[in-house]
Order: C-alpha cells, then structure tokens, then sequence
C-alpha cells in the first residue's frame, strides 16, 4: 500500500508544498486577478498529483477543464465586473477570526480522524491503459450518470446564457 | 506522518488542509467571485481524496477516478451558472461585495 | 294511625290550591289555609290518641315508609316515625298553628299580600309537620331547609322594608352555615354508619364501637350540633332571631317562638341516641344551652321594642331546652316545649295585639296603661307572664322546675346556678314589660282599641293552655315522663327545695319590676339605676356588640380576602403570568432577530460549525457512530 521509492515520496511532498502555497496565496492576496493566476498553479500542481496517483486520464482532464476552461471562465467573469483599480478587490470581511477558528476545528478533527483511523487498503496496484477502463466503465456500468452529466452541461449551458443575456430596455 | 513512505494517510492530510483552506476563503471573503473560485479549491480537495482512496482501497473498480470525473464535469457547470448570476445582480446591483446582499435580513 | 302522613300533606295540598287557585279571592284562601290546618290537627290528634292508647315507646317507635332512591352502598328510605315525642310535637304545632292561623286573618287584614301570607304559612306548616315526623335524616334535611326557606320568604314579607329584606338575608346565612355543619355530621354519620334511617342508626350507634372510635363520633356529633346551634339560636348564631321580628307577628309567634325554632331542640331530642353516649358532647350541649339561657335574659333586661325582648326570651328559653337536653332529661326539655309554645304564643300574639292598636308603635316606654281600654289583651299577657315566670299553678312553673331539678340531680351545680339566675332574671324582664306598657299612667299619643274577636278568641284560649298545659307533668303525678322519657323512666321524688326557691326567685323577680317600674310613678329610680351602671347598660342595650364584631369580621376577611385575590389577580395572573409570558415572547423574539442577518457568509459559518459538531459527537461517542462517519472503518 505505501510508496516507498524514494522519487515518488520527493514528487508528492513537492507537489504538496506547491499546491498548500498557491491555496493559501489564493485565498489571502488582495487582488482578484493575482487570486486566480495563483488558482491557476494551483490547479496545475493537483494535475501532478493525480499523475502520482496513476490517474493519468483524469490529470489530462484537470488541466483541460480546470486550468483551461474554468480559470479563463472566472477570468472573463472578473473583466466583466470590475471596473478601475484591482488592487482591492479581494478584501476580507467581518467574520475573519470566526471562520479561522472554525477552519482550525475542522483542521484538526478531520486531521485526528485521517490519522487515527486503521485504514483497510490493498496493495494491487492500479492497471496500466486507465483511459480504456474508463472509457468501458463509463459507456457500460455507469451509462446512466454519463448521459444525465451531458444532460446538466446542456442545462447549465441555456441557463447561464438566461441570466446573463442583456436586458432590452422596455419603452 | 511525514515519514519517508507515503501512503493513505498522507492524501488525506493534504485533502483535509486543502480543504480547510478553501473553506476559510468561503467564509471570509467579501468578493463573490473570490468565494466562487475557493469552492473551486474545495472540490479539488474531494476529488484527491477520491483518487487516493481509488489506488489504495479499490484500485482495480476505477470508482474513484469516474465519481472524480463527474465532480469536474458538475464544478465547471456549477462556475459557468454561478458567473451568470454575479453578473446578473451586478447589473443590477453594481456590486459584487456580499456583504452588501443583505435583503434577507430581518 | 297508619295515616299520619296526612298531616304535612293537607297544609302542603293548601299552599298548592292558595298558589294556583284562590290567590285573587282573600277570604278564600284565608278560608282553605284554615281548614287545611285544622285538617291536620283532626289527623294529629287522632294519631295522638291512637300512641298513647297502643303503648308504643320511645325506643321502638312505629315506623311507616318507603324506599326513596338507592344507589351501590346508598339507600335512602322517606317515611314517618310515630312514637310519644313526634305524636306530641305533630298535635301541639297543629293547635298552635291554627290558632295562629286564626289570629292572623285579623292581624293581616287590609295587607295586598294576604293571600300569599296564607300560602307561605302553610307551607311552613306543612314543612315543620314532615320533619317531626320525619324517619330518615335526609328526609328531615329536607323540611329542615323547607321550613328555613319559609322563614326567610315571611321574614321578608314586607319587601318594601329594607330592614325586612336585610333581616331576612341574615336568617338564611346564618342558617346556612349552621347547616354546612349539620350537613357535614349526616354526611360523617352515613359514612361510618351506612344508614341515615334513625331507628338503624339508633341500633348502629348502640354498639358503635365496631364502626369507630369515641373521638370521631364526638366529631360528628359536635358537626350536628352546629346546625341547632343555627336554628335554634343557640350563641353565637343567636344574632338572626332578634332582628327576624321585622316579619308580621303572626310569624314570630308560629315560627320564632313555637314552632321552627324548636326544631334544632327537636333534632338534638331525636339524635339523643347519638349524644348521650359521648360525654363530651352532652357537655357542650349543656354548657351551650346553659350560656345562651343567660346570655340572651341579660339582653333582655334592657331592651325597648316589645317584639326584641320577647325574641330574646325565646332564645334564653331555647337554651333552657337546650339545657335539659344536654343533661340527659328528654322529657324535661320537651315538656319546657310544649308550655313554651302555648305561652310565648299568647304573648306574641299579644304584642301583635298592642302593635295593632298602636299602629305598630313598638317602644314599651311609649307605651302605659294599656289595660284600661284593652282588658282581654292585658290580662291574657298577664297570664303568659305568671307563665313564664314560674309561678304555679301557671304551666311554666313546672317545666322549668323539672329542667332545674334534672341539672341539680345530675351534679352540674355551676349550669344550676346559671339556669336558676337566668329565672331570676327572666321574671324581672318579663315583668318590667308587663308593667311598663300595660299598666302606669296611659300615654294621652295612644287611642287603643281591644282587638276583634278574631285576634281576642286565640289569646283567650293560649292563656287556658298555659293555665293547665303543666298540670300533665307535676311531680305527683308525672304522666307527661311516663310517655316521654329516653333511657328509662324517671322516677324522682319531687325535690321541694328547688321548686320553692325557683318561686323566691321568681317573686323576687317580679318584685323588683314592680319597684321600678310600677311604684315609682315617674321612672326615676329605673333611670338612677341606668345611670349608675351606665357601662355595663350600654354593652347590654347594644346585645354586647355581636352583630358589630360579626360585621366587623365579615368586612376584615372577606373583604380583605378579596382583596388579596383582585390584588393577585391584577398582578400576579395578569401581571406575571399573561403579560409576563407576553413580553417574554417580544423580548426572545427580539433578541433572536439578530442572528437574522440576511448575509450567506453568516449563515454558512454557523452551517459548518453544526456539521463539526455533529462530526465530533458521532467519532467520539460511540464505535458504531464513528464507523457511520469513516465509512464503515474503525
């Protein structure tokens, strides 16, 4: 169950570091845009991360639709909405130390609860070629929750186009 | 737990701190937007720990990687709906600062 | 015999006819009311015969009846009990009564109530005949509370008077809570005995030892006394019987001297089965009778309406009656009823005789020399004096002479010497009466006239009657113990000591009348003497402040009570309860409005602080719950 080679265990803290570095730079900078190119990495590093995992297909997915599509997508969202300086756009509010003192609580019962706990693994490891497994499972097994995710995309799709359309001025 | 093997327990750690991160984001900052993209980081955080828990537990039934697959599928559509609306009461409201939407108050 | 229960029936049958019927027509009703009443006295003293010729004592009497309602573990029976005492009291309040019925169609002449006094009164007579007759004590309750209500309703006959109306509210209360006491005894006693039959109940009682213990049994005892206490006018709830004299004289003479007031000596006589096993309650009653006797003649002494002073004769000799009964004599105690009621009526006719003429000037002091122009009316009176003096060969003398003889023999010699100061006293009273309105110089305001042989015929032969009523129970001959006795028969020998001190005493009496008020010509020395003891004349004349202290203690606790609870009520109820809970709800909601604060952010912290909270409890608290949160993982 535990990789022991010694690459392995340098790539996962590295990719570790990278990614609890650039959250925290998401989540405390002041200026919206530097959030985002920072949710960028971000999202790059966790691409790596699920390399280490032998999660090839779905690394190739992440950087597709997360680095590419949503982060151009918030980005869009932000010119579209922020007009002059950036520099303060990202503040924090009121409820600050409520929500550190909760976060910390959660950080440490979930932390206590992970490490705790006897987890029953197998030590089979994950078969080579996941995109034709993948592939089988989701047009064989799991058909159903494939067409309904088409489904909520076309959904999604004519919603967002609803509420974003222009207002025609009524005279 | 930062020892030379890296196994379960690790994912999950990392998982949890991302978590943590993204929710303290959530709840203390003032542009919509800025929430918007921390519950982004906070489904990342589900989607390692259901990677993790796919090579460790049950590596040969991919569950993890395809119920991962559907999180991003739902998370991109969820970010496309949920811009529309900012823009949608920015236009309305020329603010995108929460907390100024305090309609629900007493 | 077997037919006395038509005598309550035909008085009640007249009430009903003079209700429903002849009410418009006054000669009428008087006429039915009469015969109804004579009827009953046909029927009583043919009952009366049929006891005394078919030895029937006391202690197996002959009981007719029927069984009324019966419930699981209750069973009532109404019915009539005949024995001496009852055949004795149905006869003499029947006489009694239609003499008085008589008397009041010249009495009540020209009044618009007419024929509703006639009604009322029969009812009342009807009422009185069913208790004595009465078997059960429910039954007795009954007319107990019958004969109340019809005090009350010719008490109050005079409705446009609000003394009458007021008068007539205070016997009913005052009654009333008498009766609460009466109430709670019949109660006591059919809980513990199973019966409210008195021929059972005397059986029971006999050997009550198996049912309850002496205390208790002096308890319930004690309970049914109150309710003579109340109707009989014992002290303290003598205060109703003065102040019922507001009623017409025909009233006061049946009801408060005759008749309804002897029903509470009558319940006592009936219960003495009870009693008389319980020391402690023969006392009370004893030393009740006893005070009130006293009690009530020293009132008397100084009082100035005619009809007051006779009211507070009836209620000294009430507790004569009392008394006796208290000391264990039956025969003595009915005997004194029986001449009691022959010359307290004469003599409240009497008065109602004078009242008349006088258009009902009531103050003997304005009065004077009445004999001259009202012979009959005066010497009749003079009768029922010598009567309730004590002197022989009047009847009096010899009731009160074997009450005062029983007290003596059965060793209360305190309680003697009470009942022998009370004669003392009540010939002076009596006699200061007689002196002061019938004899002396006349007042020139007074034009009297004798009254119409309606009202003079009655009064003539009452004072017969108190002539010869007693001569059925002197000591040589004692008929009257040989019938009327409980326990067994009296044989005293005639106790020549008490009845020549009782006629000093009685002599003595008038004589110190007649000093003040008849030798001295121009009142000077009655008034000296007021003077002198001006203290003690005064807490006399004002019946030493009962009705004020009563009054007093009515507005105190009542009021004050009701007060209290409106005091409570306004803040407490109201207050704490209504508008506390009120400001309460305004208050919480107020505050709780608070964490309404409309931001997502908020609201979304205190989300995640509950599903922390929720995490932790089921980790920690047990293994299964810990294993629901991990995944099915230890």
């Amino acid at each position: 169950m535990m990789e022991n080679s010694i690459w392995m265990v340098a790539a996962f803290y590295l990719l570790a570091a990278v990614i609890v570095v650039s959250a925290l730079l998401v989540v405390v900078l002041k200026n919206i845009v530097h959030s985002v190119l920072w949710l960028a990495v971000c999202f790059i590093a966790l691409a790596g991360l699920f390399l280490t995992l032998d999660a090839d297909f779905l690394a190739a997915v992440q950087v597709l639709v997360y680095a590419g599509a949503v982060c151009i997508m918030v980005v869009f969202g932000i010119m579209l909405i922020q007009r002059g300086d950036m520099g303060k756009t990202n503040l924090f509010n009121s409820q600050t130390w409520a929500a550190g003192g909760v976060v910390a609580l959660v950080l440490v019962v979930s932390g206590y609860l992970s490490a705790a706990t006897h987890w029953v693994g197998t030590a089979v490891p994950v078969p080579g070629k996941t995109v034709e497994h993948i592939g089988t499972l989701l047009l064989s097994k799991y058909v159903i929750p494939f067409e309904v995710a088409a489904l909520l995309l076309l959904v999604a799709l004519v919603g967002a186009i609803v509420l974003a359309k222009e207002v025609k001025a009524r005279c | 737990m930062l020892t030379l093997s890296v196994g379960l327990t690790q994912y999950m750690v990392l998982s949890a701190v991302l978590f943590g991160i993204g929710l303290f984001g959530v709840l203390s900052k003032k542009n919509a937007i800025a929430v918007l993209i921390c519950i982004e980081l906070m489904l990342n955080a589900v989607n390692i720990n259901l990677v993790a828990f796919n090579k460790f537990v049950t590596p040969t039934l991919f569950i993890g990687q395809i119920f991962a697959i559907f999180v991003i599928t739902v998370a991109a559509a969820e970010v496309g709906v949920g811009l529309a609306i900012i823009i949608a009461i920015y236009r309305n409201k020329l603010s995108v600062n929460l907390d100024d939407f305090d309609w629900l108050k007493w | 015999m077997q037919h006395a229960w038509l005598v309550p029936l035909l008085p009640a049958l007249a009430f009903l006819v003079i209700i429903f019927l002849t009410r418009p027509w006054q000669k009428l009703s008087a006429l039915v009311a009469i015969a109804g009443i004579l009827g009953a006295f046909v029927f009583a003293a043919l009952a009366a015969y049929g006891v005394f010729t078919h030895p029937i004592f006391t202690e197996g009497s002959l009981v007719y009846g029927a069984r009324w309602f019966s419930m699981t573990g209750l069973h009532v029976n109404v019915g009539i009990m005949l024995d001496p005492t009852s055949a004795m009291m149905i006869f003499m309040v029947s006489m009694v009564a239609s003499l008085i019925f008589i008397y009041a169609t010249g009495y009540m002449k020209g009044d618009p109530g007419f024929s509703v006094f006639f009604a009322y009164v029969s009812l009342f007579a009807a009422s009185m005949l069913l208790l004595v007759l009465s078997s059960n004590l429910l039954e007795m309750f009954v007319a107990w509370e019958l004969v109340g209500l019809c005090s009350y309703l010719l008490i109050g006959f005079y409705t446009h008077k609000i003394s009458a109306r007021e008068a007539a509210k205070k016997a009913f209360v005052t009654c009333r809570i008498a009766d609460f006491g009466l109430l709670l005894g019949m109660l006591s006693l059919q809980i513990v005995f199973g019966t409210l039959d008195l021929p059972q109940l005397a059986m029971r009682i006999a050997h009550f030892h198996q049912y309850t213990t002496t205390g208790v049994l002096t308890l319930i005892a004690v309970l049914v006394f109150l309710g003579p206490i109340g109707k009989s006018g014992q002290f303290p709830l003598h205060v109703w019987l003065p102040d019922a004299m507001e009623g017409p004289t025909p009233v006061s003479a049946l009801i408060h001297a005759a008749t309804m007031v002897v029903a509470g000596v009558y319940l006592v006589a009936r219960m003495l089965f009870l009693f008389s096993k319980l020391p402690a309650a023969m006392e009370l009653v004893a030393v009740t009778g006893a005070f009130t006797a006293l009690f009530a003649a020293s009132i008397a002494i100084t009082q100035r309406e005619i009809k007051r002073i006779l009211a507070y004769s009836t209620v000294s000799q009430l507790g004569y009656m009392m008394l006796a009964l208290g000391v264990g004599s039956l025969s003595a105690s009915m005997f004194h009823l029986w001449t009691h009621a022959f010359f307290k009526a004469l003599m409240f006719m009497g008065a109602g005789s004078v009242l008349t003429a006088l258009h009902h000037k009531a103050d003997v002091w304005e009065m004077g020399g009445l004999v001259k122009k009202m012979p009959i009316t005066a010497w009749t009176f003079v009768v029922g004096g010598l009567a309730i003096a004590g002197i022989p060969p009047f009847a009096g003398f010899w009731s009160k002479d074997e009450i005062l003889a029983s007290t003596l023999n059965s060793h209360h010699y305190v309680l003697f010497a009470m009942g022998a100061f009370t004669a003392f006293l009540t010939a002076f009273y009596m006699w200061r009466l007689i002196f002061l309105a019938f004899f002396g110089e006349e007042n020139p305001a007074n034009h009297p006239v004798e009254s119409p042989w309606n009202m003079t015929v009655p009064l003539i032969i009452l004072a017969v009657l108190a002539t010869v009523g007693g001569w059925v129970g002197t000591p040589w001959a004692n008929v009257w113990s040989q019938w009327i006795f409980f326990g067994e028969v009296e044989h005293a020998a005639p106790n020549y000591g008490v009845m020549i001190g009782s006629v000093i005493l009685a002599l003595a009496g008038i004589y110190l009348a007649y000093l003040l008020y008849y030798a001295d010509r121009e009142k000077v020395r009655a008034r000296e003497l007021a003077r002198r003891f001006n203290g003690i004349y005064t807490l006399l004349y004002n019946k030493y402040y009962i009705d004020e202290i009563y009054l007093w203690f009515n507005h105190a606790i009542v009021d004050g009570a009701a007060r209290l609870f409106y005091l409570f009520d306004i803040y407490v109820v109201d207050g704490i309860i209504v508008n506390g809970l009120g400001a309460l709800t305004r208050v919480s909601g107020e505050g709780l409005r608070i964490t309404e604060t409309g931001r997502l952010q908020n609201y979304a912290l205190v989300f995640f602080l509950g599903v922390l909270v929720i995490a932790i409890v089921l980790a920690f608290s047990s293994p299964s719950a810990a294993g629901l949160l991990l995944g099915g993982v230890k």
